[in-house]
């Protein structure tokens, strides 16, 4: 097989490699923050439980002093149980605590073992996108907090002041600046991204990995997936190379 | 007319009583200034009359309207949401440390409010706005960042700010403190100056001097109480308190 062959197959399996790659970034950024909100959600149903002088010292940032009795405890525990933000807690840890190559089978295989349901073709890929995107969002999730929590509190306060809404202040005043103090995390994630679409293989999705391993098999050359790590590595070059471009027209403030 | 008046405010964070039946009034036009000891609660009560917290007990009326009323056992009670969104529009709060939009220029960070929250007009905010920054002395910082000015030119910036949003009412938590001393005095002239037009302020300060010289009504507050309130003269020069008295003390010297 020459090498111009070799080339427009994986250049035909890119295509594809690319097509994942983008539609996961898209259903997993905003993804990402509406995790991140389940992830600092601090409704509590069962703050009724709390007494007053209780309620105030939390208010107020202090921990509630020991009383020794378990009753104590066992109520306090529950009036400060946050369910919205435990869901997300416990999701985001499986997420990020199992591999991303066995999740993508159960998303696509789980439905077929668990509930018989017949699986299309169609479905492959689809269950491609809804494993990529919730594992990644995952991930986003948590750098979105980490940069939302780094805004300092008086930013809100002066909101607050001026009579900016929760909305006004968050889309105006948070968010943009959420997004420069998270870019440098968010590239990591990206080219991580980029590398990862190679796990695709197993659902047997025609990306440019896939397609260099079947060559390399079939032909008993290892030529594609050398070929296949310099699509990579370029792929990952342009990708750092636009986040830095982004870095730098964000740099207009500090 | 009294654009303010707070009685008997409390707050406690927990067992600690930070504020204890605190209760002022600011008359239109009038300069209150605000001394004591770090913890006294002097801050915090500015952050209860601009809504930044919420007092436990006690009434907060913005122009004979009430933000919250006490109901029978004393406790504070609120008006709604949207109701406290009207009332905010009777005050400006100027910050220790700037807090300005650091990703908007100086402009924006003083026309985005009236705009957005006021709903009026780009041409008469921007003429305005300018106005402002003429008047500030930073009509060449239009388009700066926050970043790019000193701490006093951006403490200038955050009053202008406050200042488009035509409030009644201008509260300055220790708006010098975050500064060097050489740059107080720029910030102490601006305060002046709107003293002199009439501005109603309440100012919460370390600056004895500054507080002597332009306010008509001085409090000075230690633990969460109101220990000596009156002229200038008589708090500053001629303390009754022996609390006041140790107080003033290093500042006399």
């Amino acid at each position: 097989m020459s090498f111009s062959n070799i080339l427009a197959q994986l250049g035909g399996g890119f295509l594809y490699t690319l097509l994942l790659f983008v539609l996961t970034l898209v259903f997993s950024m905003p993804l990402g923050l509406l995790v991140a909100f389940g992830r600092m959600n601090v409704w509590a149903p069962f703050s009724f439980l709390l007494t007053e002088s209780e309620k105030s010292l939390l208010r107020g940032g202090n921990a509630l002093p020991r009383t020794g009795k378990w009753q104590d405890n066992f109520r306090r525990g529950l009036a400060q149980f946050h369910p919205i933000q435990t869901v997300m807690k416990v999701l985001i840890s499986i997420l990020r605590g199992t591999p991303l190559m066995l999740q993508l089978l159960v998303v696509c295989y789980g439905p077929f073992y668990m509930w018989g349901a017949t699986l299309s073709t169609q479905w492959r890929f689809t269950a491609l996108l809804i494993g990529f995107a919730v594992n990644y969002a995952a991930y986003f999730a948590e750098i979105y907090r980490s940069g939302i929590e780094s805004i300092p509190v008086g930013q809100y306060e002066a909101a607050a002041v001026l009579g900016y809404s929760k909305s006004q202040t968050f889309f105006r005043i948070i968010l943009p600046q959420m997004v420069k103090r998270v870019l440098p995390p968010v590239t990591n994630e990206v080219i991580t991204l980029v590398k990862d679409t190679s796990l695709a293989f197993v659902l047997s999705y025609q990306e440019m990995f896939t397609v260099a391993k079947q060559i390399a098999a079939a032909k008993a050359d290892i030529t594609p997936l050398f070929v296949a790590g310099v699509f990579y590595f370029i792929f990952n070059a342009v990708v750092a190379y636009t986040m830095e471009r982004i870095e730098k027209a964000l740099s207009y403030y500090r | 007319m009294k654009v303010l008046e707070i009685n008997h405010c409390n707050k406690k964070f927990g067992d600690n009583e930070v504020l204890k039946d605190i209760s002022l009034s600011v008359e239109e036009g009038q300069v209150v200034s605000i001394i004591g000891p770090s913890g006294s609660g002097k801050s915090t009560l500015l952050r209860c009359a601009t809504l930044l917290e919420t007092m436990d007990g006690g009434d907060l009326i913005y122009l004979g309207k009430y933000a919250a009323k006490a109901d029978k056992a004393g406790k504070a009670q609120y008006v709604s949401n949207g109701e406290l969104r009207q009332i905010r529009k009777n005050f400006g709060l100027v910050f220790q440390n700037f807090n300005l939009f650091p990703h908007y220029t100086v402009l924006k960070n003083i026309m985005e409010p009236p705009m957005l929250i006021g709903g009026r007009a780009e041409k008469e905010v921007r003429q305005e706005a300018m106005a402002l920054l003429a008047k500030m002395g930073l009509e060449d910082k239009a388009d700066a960042y926050p970043f790019q000015l000193s701490g006093g030119q951006q403490q200038r910036v955050s009053i202008a700010r406050a200042l488009a949003m035509k409030p009644r009412i201008l509260f300055f938590d220790e708006p010098t403190s975050a500064l060097d001393p050489e740059l107080t005095g720029e910030i102490l002239k601006v305060i002046q100056d709107l003293a002199a037009e009439h501005m109603t302020m309440v100012v919460v300060t370390h600056e004895m001097a500054f507080a002597r010289d332009v306010s008509d009504h001085i409090i000075f507050m230690d633990g969460g109480v109101i220990v000596e309130e009156g002229k200038p003269e008589d708090v500053i020069t001629h303390p009754a308190q022996e609390r006041t008295q140790a107080f003033l003390r290093r500042f006399h010297q």
